[in-house]
C-alpha cells in the first residue's frame, strides 16, 4: 500500500507571515480565476456569557450587516456588485469566516472584509432584524425531530457546562442580548493570536500577505477568552424520549469519544469507519438498512469538541421499529468491542480511507477547509503528506484497544424524538 | 468569448452520448451516468418507481452480485451515490483517475445486467418508505410543499412527488422495477459525463472498451410522453395546519416556461428576474418586506428552470410576529406588481447579472458541480453549446425583457398560494 498517493502532491501549501505576525497557509493556483479564503477565530458559542445563549450566533450573523460608512444595504450591495461572497458562522469552539471572490476583485473583497472585521456597525435595526431571523429559525427547529434530539442530548451530556447549551441560542436569552453585549463579544473574540487562516487560489504570496495584513493586522493581538473546562460526557446509561406526534423517530446515541490529538484517534477512526462511518459498506449500514430495511440513514462518527470528545451514532426509523433498530445498533457495538474487526475489513477500510483522501482536495474551498481544520488541530502544514501513513499504521490490535476504550464499558446516552414503541 | 474548460462531446456506436470536462488540478475524476428518465416518466399508479429503481441499482448483477458494486468502489477509495429528479436519474462515482476504467466497467455492467431477488426488493422498499417518512411524513413544511406542487400541476406528473405517493410505493414490485429498467436503462438513453484529470482521447478509448459492448436495446428508443397542463382559471389557495408548527410561512408558485420550453430568451429573463426579485439580501422582496416594511423576517424567490417541460417560479416569506399570512401575501404581490409595471434600473440589473455570471465562474472550481450542470442540461432538452453560451444570453437580458416576463407569467391569481399554520 502506498503511504502517500501521488494525488496529494498537488496540494502544496506554504506558510507565509504578515508583518504583524499572522501566519497564513497558502496554496497558490491560477487554474481558475477564483480566490477562496477560510478562517476561524478560536472561541465560539462556548464563550457566550451566562444568560446570553446565542450571542456568538448573533454576532456572526451581524458581521456582514454593515461596516464603516456602509449601512447593511450598502454593504450588501457593495459585495454583490463584485459577486464577493463573505459569510460568518459561529460554531461551538470557533467563529468561522469565509471569503470567496473572483481573482480580479481580490483587492475590493479584502477591503470590504477589513471594514467588516474592524468596523462592524451593529446598527440597532440590523440587530433586531437578525435576532428575529434567528428566533424564527429556532422556532422552526422545534418541530424538527433531529434538532430536538440533538439539543436534548447535548444538555444531558454536558449538564452545567457551556457545551450543554444550544449553540444557536435560546429564544428567551436572545431577546435579552443588547448591542453592548455584541460589541463586547466582538472585541473579545476577534483577535490575531486566535486567528487561523488559509487561502487557496489565484493570488501571489506577496499580495496575499499584504491583503491579510490590511484586513486582520489592526485587530487586537490577543483575544479575551474564558477557559473552557475539559469535560467527559455525563449521564451515560440515560434514555430519554421527546414526545413528538410523527410516524418516525429520530434516535441519537452518544458515548465518550477519543480526541483528535489522542494517539488512539486514528485507530478509533478506522474502527468507526468499519462500524458506521463508511457510508455504503459499514456494519451498521449492512445490518440496519440493507438486511432489515429499518432505516434510510444510519451512521456513527467521532465528534470533536475542543474540550470534550464524543462518539455519536444515529438513525431515523418507524416508531414501531425503534426498539428493533436500537437493539441491532447496540448489538453491533457490543460485537465489534468484543471481537474486533476482521483483517479483511481493516484492509478494505484502509484502502478506502487512503484512496479517497485526495477527493477532499478537488476544489479551492475544500482544500482551504481541509487545511483550516489541520491548522486548528495543530497537526502541521505537512500533515497531508503524513496522514495516509498514519492510516496505514493502524492494526487489528490498535483498533481493538480503541474499541475497548470506546465501547468496552459502554453505557450510551440515548435520546429519541418521536413516538417510539417498546422502549 | 468562451468560458470555462473546453468540453468534448461525442457518441458511441450504441448511442451512448459522452461528455468530457477537463479539470487538471487534482488527479481525480468524477464519473457520472445520466439516464433520460425520471419521476415524471413513472407509469400511472407506479409513482416512485424511478426513485425505487435507483435504490435497487446497487443490489447487484451476475458479474458483481450482492453489494459488490459498493465494495469495489470503496476498495478503490471511491465515493459514490445516485439521485433521481423529475426528468433524469443519475449515478456517480468520484475516484482517483487511474480507477476511471474500473468505474466504467461497473456502471456499464449494471446498465443492462441488474439482477433482483424478491426479499431484497421488499426490504429496500421498506428503506424507501422510511426515507419518505423522514423527508415528508415527519415534516409539516415538506407536506405543504408536496401539496402545493400537487395543486399547481393538475395534470402533469411534476405534481407527483419524486419519491412517490406512500400508498403507491407500498405496492411497487420487483416486476415493476424490472419492467421500468428494461424500458429505460440502455446506452441510447444515457449520457456519460467524465470531469477531471483526463483528456477526451483517454475517455473515448475507455468508454469504447467498457460501454461499447453494451447492446443498444432491441426495441425502439424510449419516448417520453408528457401531457400538457390545461389552463386553470380558478384561484387556488391551500393551507396546512399542524400542532407542531411554531413558525408559519407562506409561499406561492407559478407555472412558467423552462429553458427547454421558453420562447426566445424568456428563461434567461426569468433567471435574472428571480435574482432581482428574491435572490439575495438586496433583492426587492427582502428590501421591501424585511427591511422597509418589517412584515417578514425573511423572503425570497426561486426559479426551477432546468425542466424538460414547463418550469416553476415561486416566492416565499416568513412573517414577523403578529403579521398575518394574508397581509404578507398582499405585500409580496405589491412587490411583484412593481416588476410588472416598471422597468428595473440599470444598476440593479447589472448587479443581478454579475452575481449570476460569477456563479458560473465559481462552478469551474468544482468538477462535480460542472458535471451536474451538463447532465441536467442534456437530459432536459439542452445542448452542450447551451452551457457555454449561457453567460452571453444572461448578459443580453434587458430591463424590458424582465418586465415582459413578469407581466406575462406572474399575474395575480395565477399562482397557487400555500400557508403553513399552527393548528389551534
Amino acid at each position: 500500500m502506498n503511504a502517500v498517493t501521488p494525488a496529494l502532491k498537488t496540494t502544496r501549501a506554504q506558510s507565509i507571515r504578515t508583518p504583524s505576525g499572522i501566519e497564513i497557509w497558502h496554496v497558490e493556483d491560477y487554474t481558475v480565476p477564483v480566490l477562496s479564503v477560510e478562517f476561524a477565530f478560536l472561541g465560539g458559542a462556548a464563550q457566550d456569557p451566562a444568560g446570553k445563549c446565542g450571542l456568538a450566533n448573533l454576532l456572526a450573523s451581524l458581521m456582514d450587516e454593515g461596516a464603516g460608512a456602509l449601512v447593511s444595504q450598502d454593504f450588501q450591495e457593495a459585495l454583490e456588485e463584485k459577486a464577493i461572497e463573505l459569510s460568518f458562522d459561529a460554531g461551538r469552539d470557533r467563529l468561522d469566516g469565509s471569503l470567496r471572490t473572483l481573482a480580479d476583485n481580490a483587492e475590493r473583497a479584502f477591503e470590504l472584509m477589513a471594514l467588516a472585521l474592524q468596523m462592524p456597525r451593529f446598527d440597532a435595526d440590523a440587530i433586531d432584524r437578525v435576532r428575529a431571523q434567528i428566533i424564527s429559525g429556532l422556532k422552526r427547529d422545534e418541530s424538527d425531530p433531529g434538532s430536538r434530539a440533538r439539543d436534548r442530548l447535548n444538555a444531558l451530556a454536558y449538564p452545567g457546562h457551556s457545551y450543554g447549551r444550544a449553540a444557536d441560542g435560546v429564544i428567551a436569552e436572545l431577546t435579552s442580548i443588547t448591542r453592548e453585549d455584541v460589541v463586547a463579544q466582538h472585541a473579545k473574540l476577534f483577535a490575531r493570536e486566535n486567528l487561523r487562516i488559509v487561502a487557496v487560489g489565484a493570488v501571489s504570496p506577496e499580495m496575499l500577505a499584504r491583503l491579510v495584513e490590511q484586513a486582520f493586522g489592526p485587530l487586537p493581538k490577543a483575544p479575551t477568552l474564558v477557559p473552557i473546562t475539559p469535560i467527559t460526557m455525563q449521564n451515560g446509561g440515560t434514555r430519554e424520549i421527546i414526545d413528538l406526534d410523527i410516524p418516525q423517530s429520530t434516535l441519537y446515541l452518544a458515548l465518550p469519544g477519543i480526541a483528535r490529538k489522542d494517539p488512539m484517534h486514528m485507530s478509533a477512526m478506522v474502527l468507526n469507519h468499519i462500524l458506521g462511518g463508511g457510508s455504503f459498506t459499514s456494519r451498521l449500514w449492512t445490518e440496519v438498512r440493507e438486511k432489515r430495511g429499518l432505516a434510510y440513514s444510519v451512521w456513527s462518527a467521532l465528534a470533536g469538541r475542543a474540550q470534550s470528545a464524543l462518539y455519536f451514532a444515529g438513525t431515523a426509523t418507524s416508531n414501531e421499529r425503534v426498539a428493533e433498530s436500537l437493539e441491532v445498533i447496540l448489538h453491533e457495538i457490543t460485537q465489534i468491542a468484543r471481537d474486533g474487526a476482521t483483517a479483511e475489513e481493516l484492509d478494505k477500510a484502509k484502502r478506502y480511507l487512503m484512496g479517497s483522501y485526495a477527493l477532499r482536495f478537488d476544489t479551492s474551498r475544500k482544500i482551504a477547509n481541509q487545511l483550516l481544520e489541520l491548522a486548528i488541530e495543530e497537526l502541521g502544514i505537512d500533515y497531508i503528506d503524513r496522514r495516509n501513513a498514519e492510516v496505514a499504521a493502524v492494526t487489528l490490535d490498535s483498533m481493538r484497544a480503541a474499541g475497548t476504550r470506546l465501547f468496552g464499558d459502554a453505557k450510551p446516552l440515548i435520546v429519541v424524538a418521536g413516538r417510539p414503541q417498546g422502549l | 468569448m468562451r468560458h470555462g474548460p473546453t468540453v468534448d462531446h461525442f457518441q458511441l456506436a450504441n448511442g451512448l452520448e459522452v461528455v468530457v470536462i477537463p479539470d487538471r488540478r487534482a488527479p481525480v475524476v468524477t464519473h457520472m451516468v445520466y439516464y433520460r428518465n425520471g419521476a415524471a416518466d413513472d407509469p400511472l399508479g407506479k409513482s416512485g418507481i424511478a426513485h425505487f429503481l435507483e435504490h435497487l441499482m446497487f443490489k447487484g448483477t451476475d458479474r458483481h452480485p450482492k453489494g459488490e458494486f459498493s465494495e469495489v468502489v470503496a476498495g478503490l477509495g471511491g465515493q459514490e451515490n445516485a439521485f433521481t429528479s423529475y426528468d433524469y436519474t443519475a449515478y456517480y462515482q468520484r475516484v482517483a483517475k487511474e480507477h476511471l476504467g474500473a468505474m466504467m466497467a461497473l456502471e456499464a455492467d449494471r446498465m443492462t445486467g441488474l439482477v433482483l431477488e424478491g426479499p431484497e426488493v421488499l426490504s429496500e422498499r421498506d428503506v424507501v418508505i422510511e426515507e419518505r417518512k423522514m423527508r415528508t411524513d415527519s415534516d409539516p413544511s415538506a407536506q405543504l410543499q408536496e401539496s402545493l406542487l400537487a395543486t399547481l400541476y393538475v395534470h402533469h406528473p411534476y405534481g407527483t412527488p419524486v419519491i412517490g405517493w406512500g400508498h403507491e410505493i407500498e405496492t411497487l414490485s420487483r416486476e415493476d422495477a424490472l419492467t421500468y429498467y428494461r424500458r429505460f436503462y440502455r446506452p441510447d438513453n444515457a449520457i456519460l459525463i467524465v470531469a477531471g484529470d483526463v483528456d477526451a482521447g483517454e475517455v473515448k478509448a475507455l468508454a469504447e472498451t467498457h460501454y461499447g459492448p453494451v447492446a443498444p436495446g432491441n426495441t425502439e428508443k424510449p419516448v417520453r410522453t408528457r401531457v400538457r397542463e390545461p389552463e386553470i382559471r380558478a384561484t387556488r389557495k391551500i393551507s396546512l395546519s399542524d400542532a407542531k408548527v411554531e413558525q408559519p410561512t407562506t409561499q406561492c408558485a407559478y407555472i412558467v416556461p423552462s429553458h427547454s420550453t421558453a420562447p426566445g430568451n424568456e428563461a434567461f429573463a426569468l433567471e435574472v428576474l428571480s435574482q432581482i426579485l428574491g435572490g439575495s439580501q438586496t433583492s426587492r422582496l427582502y428590501r421591501t418586506l424585511v427591511l422597509e416594511q418589517g412584515v417578514a423576517v425573511s423572503a425570497g424567490s426561486w426559479y426551477w428552470n432546468d425542466a424538460l417541460d414547463m418550469g416553476q417560479f415561486g416566492l416565499y416569506a416568513v412573517p414577523s410576529e403578529e403579521i398575518s399570512l394574508e397581509a404578507l401575501d398582499a405585500a409580496a404581490e405589491a412587490v411583484l406588481a412593481t416588476l410588472r409595471d416598471d422597468r428595473v434600473d440599470a444598476k440593479e440589473l447589472e448587479r443581478a447579472k454579475t452575481r449570476l455570471i460569477a456563479d458560473m465562474v465559481y462552478a469551474q472550481d468544482n468538477q462535480t458541480h460542472l458535471a451536474r450542470i451538463y447532465g441536467s442540461t442534456l437530459t432536459t432538452g439542452g445542448k452542450v453549446e447551451d452551457v457555454a453560451g449561457w453567460i452571453e444570453k444572461i448578459r443580453a437580458v434587458t430591463a424590458e425583457d424582465l418586465q415582459a416576463v413578469a407581466a406575462k407569467y406572474l399575474q395575480p391569481g395565477k399562482a397557487v398560494v400555500g400557508h403553513l399554520l399552527k393548528a389551534a
